[in-house]
């Protein structure tokens, strides 16, 4: 079911492809299972369960990942 | 959820970092942008000192003004700017190579004078930029490229020298626990007199591999499973922490301060700054 209450927009996640190392720490600790690896990237597979922690982001070394 | 937009302080033109895959410095770069950016510190009264090594790399990617000084000598360097101009806020960035072993002496004096500085000190126990010797804080037993066969040395507790030396705040956080990590820096920018903050930084390259930790995220998980908060440490034994990492703060004590009483002097001596 979706995290976003009805009057809210929901959650955009930015990756940057070009920045991100594939080191796994957002896939591996997003509390959601929001994220997965694709072609060594981190991909959004599953953006309705994303509560906007936002620990991807805190946690991302390479500044590749987003949450607004 | 924090709204900071910490791209304000990047410069983005400068990346992606040279740091490798899975690195912790560059999620304890954010803990430290996200901590300047709650306390509302301008970028131009912001100074980010670092001396050599992979961490000391941080400051070319922040857009504050920056000094890449030379091997342990980033505290001198900031000492210098500090005395120079006391109304900066002064960010030193150094590793536990830089400031434990080649710049270990200044990290003790400005301890013991008790300058306000903010140390962020990124520790992944081993010496990553030139490839994997021993340093002050590797584990024994851990192997290095010196220590093929396992370190033989005892580690330095460097939050523990830097209360013994005299630092009015000192605390540990880790990659992992960037959230709280970023809090405790946040107390350090905003503590008067020489504030230490001791982050554990995991290497995936040159000692995950060396020690069989096949992953970047192993080494989290390990960071993880090792971190013991002060309080609850409090009611282990010393054989229970043997191979625990304790965070939080661990000193945070109101003590006279170096620049300050510095400008007492000249003005006791009728003298102006
Ligand atoms: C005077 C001097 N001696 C030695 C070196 C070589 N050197 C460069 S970085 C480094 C160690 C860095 O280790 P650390 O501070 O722990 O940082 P890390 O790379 O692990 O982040 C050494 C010995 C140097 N650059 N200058
Ligand atoms: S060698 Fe180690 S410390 Fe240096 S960038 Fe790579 S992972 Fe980070």
């Amino acid at each position: 079911m979706s995290k976003t209450k009805d009057n809210e927009a929901p959650p955009v996640i930015e990756i940057n492809a070009e920045w991100c190392k594939g080191c796994s720490i957002c896939i591996e600790y997003c509390p959601q299972d929001v994220l997965a690896l694709e072609n060594g990237i981190a991909v959004v597979v599953n953006l309705d369960d994303c509560n906007r922690c936002q620990l991807c982001d805190y946690r991302c070394p390479d500044y590749a990942i987003t949450v607004k | 959820m924090d709204n900071f937009d910490y791209t304000t302080f990047l410069r983005e033109k400068k990346f992606p970092l040279i740091w490798c895959a899975g690195c912790g410095h560059g999620i304890i770069m954010k803990a430290i942008l996200r901590a300047v950016g709650r306390v509302g510190w301008d970028q131009n009264d912001t100074v980010m000192v670092s001396g050599i090594g992979c961490s000391s790399r941080m400051p070319g990617y922040v857009d504050m003004n920056t000094l890449h000084t030379t091997h342990g000598r980033a505290i001198p360097f900031a000492t210098g700017v500090k005395m120079a101009n006391p109304d900066l806020h002064v960010i030193v960035i150094t590793g536990d190579g830089d400031a434990t072993a080649i710049g270990g002496n200044h990290f003790i004096h400005a301890a013991r004078r008790n300058i306000d500085l903010t140390v962020v000190l990124l520790n992944n126990t081993i010496y990553g930029m030139t490839g994997g010797q021993v340093s002050p804080t590797t584990p024994r037993g851990k192997k290095a490229s010196t220590a093929s066969f396992g370190n033989v040395e005892a580690p330095f507790n460097i939050s523990g020298l830097a209360q013994a030396a005299g630092a009015s705040f000192v605390a540990r956080g880790t990659a992992y626990g960037a959230v709280q990590l970023s809090k405790y820096i946040e107390k350090g920018l905003l503590k008067k007199g020489l504030s230490v903050i001791e982050a554990m930084s995991p290497c995936p390259t040159v000692f995950g591999r060396r020690n069989k930790m096949k992953s970047p995220v192993e080494m989290y998980d390990e960071l993880r499973d090792q971190s013991v908060p002060v309080k609850k440490a409090a009611t282990m034994s010393e054989v229970e922490l043997e191979d625990k990492i304790v965070t939080g703060v661990l000193t945070d004590v109101d003590k006279p301060e170096y620049t300050a009483e510095y400008a007492k002097l000249i003005a006791k001596l009728g003298g102006s700054a």
